[in-house]
């Protein structure tokens, strides 16, 4: 391939970081000064670089978080290393929220305005950071800090919450939940930064130290902590006992197990299971750890709590189907996470604990939601844009480098390991027929103590509700969302709904992302709706006409709705969101567009919003 | 070669070819599979896409970004069609025939689904010079205009357009994100690279590196993006100054086939001129060895003709070969 590059050169500090990651450039072709007599007759940097594309997003965040954004001159460099012609480079680096192609201060504050952190006062946080030293935006601020708003960061259950970066040398990060200015500024100038970074799983798990928990056990306990504690507490043994027992009985166990994917689609996990040991190789396994669905964050949670029992079970997973190599795909709103996952892979390869299975890889994503659904999540990986893949084909004929591949999600491969010591069967006898096993809910919003509840499937939103202490707020519960933005908001008639997938289907709800978050008699139900359109306006990949118009047009009709500028009542008003929510739903390529609507929907079937009469 | 081979001094007589050229052997049939279109059995060969299946019926589909030249990416969603079995639409251009499929093409989901995509479209970019989506338009009853009722307007693509050299214009206004003049530029035809699309959701556009202007990019002006473009957004100079002076007239056009005068390679032009002015080069998109596709020289490299010969009268060498 015969690139062309415009002048622009990188600094020495950008050169650094780029080859910090992938050593020092050994010809000019590929971005070294000197000129080989060798490269006056060759040049193999297409070909060579054709290979390296797959490094492309760990190389702009290694200059991102060495420099802050990302200049001509590095992205230039960047693509001469790895062979990838600078526009498209550009067009993935302008594809993530985290990268800025343009100057900016050293120390970004993320601020979440999504829906929990609204109900939990981020409007006041914002004005009172309006009025602080920290500018909003900008190139360039006098103490090197900025703010900037962000979709959900995961942290819900200490909303209203802050996510602090810091680039250079030595890039650092830290969360402040719950957030103030005062507490941001102090992370700001990194006092009391070290307290904060190691921030308390624990308390993310109200039921901490209960006992009887399948998934939470071990998070806040020394054998979540460490290897060595993790051995001591059985640690390990489901791997031994997959090896010893063969391929064919561990696949067999996950089918027993009646096991069905917490990501989100409800796929029987068996099936993939079995779908990927049939196909011939090579053949990748993911771990699905993008979680940006707002109001989740339960696989953080077993991230940082429970983080050796992943890796395990992501070993387990790429024995049992024959992948050669794992990755885990991490949001990169996820710092923290990526430590600890990061550590406990590094533990147990230096023990010699994968031998039976295959190595594994961390990929930080650069925030984009979409890079959640598996096939934008390959792309992504692949160092292309984030934008997801019509199907068929399916990832378990056609995934990773278009191989055969096994997506799961953090959560589901959590619940492998006691599959396996306890046999499929067990398994299965938990739950209801249909929706089998234990399940983590991620309660936040207007609930006395939010945080990650682990509970068998078929346990009611009620009985949810009242094990995280009842409503907050104003005590008297208005609506509750499910299953996250792409769920349903329930009318408090229908909490007493069991939360499993056959009851959620039937009252036209999801399980989606485990989501309960109850809204007091304060909130205005239609400013979420508008913060929910407006999330999915802006995580669209834009690649589908009905998606990136379609939600585009329905945030702009729900801000008339929500101004009074019109008013449901009208029926083309009503006929028209009914028409943009048909089309997306029936002619998106993705998960995204399908679900864009089904809250608004929802909302307005049971809700007398905007003038509409709810049913 | 074996080592007493090498060691040997070459032969350097040139092989004659001894005995007949060898025939190629005959084509397998491919297998073929029926499907059932509108109620209509049709049985085509394994591969073909619904979209085949639906042109062999006379079924008239709309396509935005697809193009026989081109790897699909069934992006527009403006071909979908419903599919018995399927919980969604399944887009015609991409989505391969299968035995026992049944598709309907014009009930009443599919023709919502195509009037909102085509409604979005012209809510969003300018499409005064795509004839072909305006007839669609009217086909599905499209309404771009209930978007901007009362007082707020929709968001658009509406931009000023790029003039950053003598041949061709990036009026991005008009575009669709229909991603063929990437494609065009990509692994489907040139293998330059210059444009990529960047940016995400609404905001996603077709740009080159830092959006820096076309002589500072890649590019190599084969034009091959501007062939595939739907709406008119890549538009040659020449086309877009008539059109700006309000003088783009097609009763005054006409159009021949010819040959590139170039190369050795013999491109088949189709000349497009006005009061005998080339405004416009392309090649049949059926031409077997162009695709469509030219070299800057071909698409671009017509100022000769008109020009004097040799310092003469304006009329000397007046007519382009491809007006006679
Ligand atoms: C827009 C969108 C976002 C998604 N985000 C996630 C995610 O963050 N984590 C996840 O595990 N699955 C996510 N999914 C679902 C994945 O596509 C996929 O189904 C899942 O990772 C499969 O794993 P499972 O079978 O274990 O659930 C998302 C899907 C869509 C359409
Ligand atoms: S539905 Fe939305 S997110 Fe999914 S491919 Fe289409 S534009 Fe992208
Ligand atoms: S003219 Fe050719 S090289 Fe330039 S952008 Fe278009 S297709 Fe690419
Ligand atoms: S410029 Fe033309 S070809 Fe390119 S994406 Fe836009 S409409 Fe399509
Ligand atoms: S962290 Fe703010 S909504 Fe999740
Ligand atoms: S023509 Fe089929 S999706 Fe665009």
């Amino acid at each position: 391939m015969d690139l062309h590059f415009t002048p622009d050169a990188p600094t020495d500090t950008e050169r650094e970081a780029v080859d910090s990651l992938l050593g020092e450039p050994d010809s000019n072709w590929t971005g070294g000064d000197r000129l080989l007599a060798s490269d006056l007759r060759t040049s193999q940097a297409g070909h060579r670089g054709a290979g390296k594309r797959h490094l492309l997003l760990p190389v702009l965040h290694a200059i991102s978080d060495r420099c802050g954004w990302i200049s001509r001159g590095a992205l230039n460099y960047c693509c001469r290393r790895l062979g990838v012609p600078p526009a498209e480079a550009y067009g993935v680096a302008t594809f993530y929220d985290m990268f800025s192609l343009s100057p900016r201060p050293p120390v970004i504050v993320r601020v979440c305005d999504d829906i929990a952190c609204i109900a939990k006062g981020f409007d006041g946080l914002s004005d009172d950071l309006a009025s602080s030293a920290i500018p909003e935006g900008g190139e360039s601020s006098p103490n090197g800090v900025i703010w900037t708003r962000s979709p959900c960061l995961g942290l819900c259950e200490r909303a209203p919450a802050a996510l602090i970066s810091g680039a250079g040398e030595q890039p650092w990060h830290a969360v402040s939940a719950p957030a103030t200015p005062v507490a941001i500024e102090r992370v700001c100038h990194r006092e009391g930064r070290a307290a904060e970074a190691g921030a308390e799983v624990r308390a993310s798990v109200p039921q901490a130290g209960t006992g009887g928990l399948r998934l939470l056990h071990r998070v806040g306990e020394p054998s979540g902590g460490s290897l060595q504690g993790y051995l001591r507490d059985g640690g390990f043994a489901a791997l031994d006992l997959a090896v010893r027992n063969g391929r064919e009985w561990v696949v067999e166990q996950v089918e027993a197990s009646n096991l069905v994917g917490r990501g989100g689609a409800a796929f029987p996990t068996g099936r993939k299971w079995r779908a990927v040991l049939g196909a011939k190789g090579p053949k990748y396994a993911v771990c699905n750890a993008d979680e940006s669905e707002p109001g989740t964050f339960k696989d953080r949670v077993l991230m940082e709590g429970d983080p050796y029992a992943l890796v395990e079970a992501l070993a387990i997973a790429s024995f049992a189907t024959g992948c050669e190599r794992a990755y885990v795909y991490i949001r990169g709103e996820y710092p923290e996470s990526t430590e600890r996952m990061a550590g406990a892979i590094e533990d147990c390869e230096r023990e010699g604990l994968l031998a039976p299975a295959c190595p594994i890889e961390i990929r930080r994503g650069a925030g984009a939601y979409i890079c959640g659904e598996e096939t934008a999540l390959f792309n992504s990986i692949e160092g292309y844009r984030g934008e997801p893949r019509n199907k068929p084909p399916y990832p378990t004929q056609s995934g990773l480098f278009r191989r055969p591949t096994l997506v799961n999600n953090v959560e589901t491969l959590a619940n492998i390991p006691g599959i396996l010591l306890e046999g499929g069967a067990a398994y299965a006898a938990m739950g209801t027929d249909v929706s089998s096993g234990p399940k983590l809910f991620c309660l936040s919003g207007h609930i006395l103590r939010p945080g990650v509840y682990e509970a068998e499937f078929g346990v009611t939103v009620r009985e949810l509700i009242e094990m995280a202490g009842g409503v907050a707020g104003s005590g008297q519960v208005q609506a509750v969302l499910v299953g996250g933005a792409a769920g349903a908001l329930l009318h408090p008639g229908e909490i007493d709904t069991p939360f499993t997938f056959e009851a959620m289907r039937e009252i036209g709800a999801t399980v989606g992302s485990a989501v309960v978050m109850p809204f007091d008699t304060t909130v205005d139900l239609g400013a979420m709706l508008v913060r929910i359109a407006e999330f999915f306006r802006h995580e669209s990949c834009g690649q589908c006409v009905p998606c990136r118009v379609g939600t585009v047009r329905q945030h702009e009709l729900l801000q008339r709705l929500q101004s009074g500028e019109v008013r449901l009542g009208s029926e083309q008003h009503r006929t028209l969101l009914g028409e943009i929510s048909q089309v997306m739903r029936d002619a998106s390529i993705c998960g995204l567009g399908h679900t864009a609507a089904s809250a608004v929907d929802s909302a307005l079937l049971r809700f007398p919003i905007w003038g509409g009469s709810a049913r | 070669m074996n080592h007493r081979d090498a060691d040997l001094a070459p032969d350097l007589t040139v092989p004659v070819p001894r005995g007949p050229v060898p025939a190629a052997p005959p084509g397998t049939e491919r297998p073929r599979v029926e499907i059932e279109v509108d109620g209509k059995t049709i049985s085509v060969e394994e591969g073909a896409t619904l979209l085949d299946a639906c042109r062999r019926l006379g079924i008239d589909t709309p396509t935005v970004c697809y193009l026989e030249t081109l790897t699909p990416v069934n992006a527009c969603r403006a071909c979908v069609v419903e599919l018995e079995g399927s919980r969604v639409l399944v887009p015609a251009c991409s989505r391969k025939a299968e035995q026992g499929m049944s598709i309907r093409t014009d009930s009443e989901r599919v023709r919502l689904s195509r009037r909102m995509v085509l409604e979005f479209l012209a809510s969003g970019s300018d499409l005064s010079i795509s004839p072909e989506l305006s007839d669609y338009m009217e086909r599905y009853g499209a309404e771009p205009s209930r978007y901007g009722e009362g007082g707020s307007e929709p968001a658009t693509v509406e931009q000023p357009a790029k003039v950053d050299n003598e041949l061709y214009v990036r009026d991005y206004a008009k575009c669709v994100l229909c991603y063929k003049c990437v494609e065009a530029c990509g692994t489907d035809a040139q293998n330059t690279f210059a444009i990529a699309v960047a940016g995400r959701g609404f905001d996603a556009h077709i740009s080159t590196e830092f959006d820096v202007d076309l002589p500072e990019s890649a590019c190599v002006y084969c034009g091959n993006c501007i062939a595939v473009c739907p709406t008119g957004a890549l538009i040659f100079k020449s086309e877009h100054d008539l059109r700006q002076a309000g003088q783009w007239d097609e009763d005054r056009q006409r159009e021949a086939d010819t040959i590139c005068p170039y190369c050795g390679v013999g491109c088949t032009l189709t000349v497009r001129s006005q009061d005998n002015q080339i405004v416009r080069v392309t090649s049949p998109l059926d031409q077997e060895v162009t695709a469509g596709n030219l070299c800057i020289k071909g698409r671009f490299g017509w100022g000769f003709v008109g020009a004097p010969a040799d310092g003469g009268t304006e009329d000397g060498n007046g007519s382009c070969g491809a007006e006679d």
